[in-house]
């Protein structure tokens, strides 16, 4: 069931992510930062915490995801060291992914020849 | 030269009348199931990382990790481009894309150096991302921390 609900969550908020490119006519990469602001907004007002309970990966695996996490992070962190975790915890949050991103791309960058 | 309004309000009719239809069902039934699938593989680690204690919040770290790597191994190996051109946001939106949009440039760019090349080029399109994720979260937080942080800290 849990499969099913990250599956099925997942899925149609990349299909709302698909219509924003087919229907707006918006580049990718606009979308994507639609969705990061979307995410951090909604985690902001506590709408986007019960979603992730519903869908688990379904909610934090898409990009909007990425936003909850920082705004999850500066939540957390404010909590517990006041005004200065708006400005620590939301690249506390999502430090791990983002080292870890860095560390691949240039691993993979090493390991594998370029391609045209 | 400059359009008026009008003008360029007809141009664009004229564009897209010109341009193939988009063939939106078969867009949208790939992004969800492409995109749901990337979904399900990271509920996988997630329920294992859960399963190792750790609370849901603090378990979608290392899964994240986990995607990027898994995303970034894929475009190393060239599989993750032909995923992307069938399941278009399907694949983009996921943290899988993410990882993609950082590796795809290092690798294109390596042959202008490590510096110019990889280190500049590596968040061509993350960085966008990134700092507007950073910009959203900073204004977010100081409206929540305005309203509910001074009754609780």
């Amino acid at each position: 069931m849990t499969y099913l609900l990250a599956f099925l969550v997942g899925g149609l908020l990349c299909v709302a992510a698909q219509a924003a490119v087919d229907f707006l006519r918006w580049p990718p990469a606009y979308v994507m930062v639609l969705f990061v602001v979307l995410g951090a907004v909604l985690g902001g007002m506590g709408l986007y915490e019960p979603l992730v309970r519903f869908a688990g990966a379904g909610a934090t695996v898409p990009l909007t995801g990425f936003g909850y996490s920082l705004v999850q992070g500066v939540k957390q962190e404010a909590v517990r060291t006041g005004w200065i975790g708006i400005f620590t915890g939301g690249l506390t949050a999502t430090s791990m992914g983002v080292t870890v991103a860095v560390a691949a791309a240039s691993l993979v960058a090493l390991l594998f020849p370029p391609r045209d | 030269m400059k359009l008026s309004p009008e003008a360029a309000q007809t141009y664009d009719q004229k564009r897209l009348a010109h341009h193939p239809p988009v063939p939106v069902a078969r867009h949208f039934w790939r992004a969800f199931w492409v995109g749901g699938l990337i979904s399900t593989v990271g509920q996988f680690f997630l329920s294992y990382f859960e399963k190792k204690g750790l609370m849901p919040d603090q378990a979608a770290i290392p899964t994240a990790a986990v995607l990027v790597v898994l995303g970034a191994l894929l475009t190393g190996l060239g599989l993750y481009d032909r995923i992307a051109s069938y399941g278009g946001m399907g694949a983009a939106l996921p943290i899988t894309g993410f990882a993609n949009s950082m590796v795809a440039p290092a690798m294109e760019f390596r042959r202008d150096g490590w510096v110019m090349g990889v280190g500049a080029r590596l968040f061509q399109v993350a960085g966008p991302v990134f700092v507007f994720g950073t910009l959203a979260s900073l204004f977010v937080g100081s409206l929540w921390y305005l309203f509910y942080g001074g009754f609780t800290g």
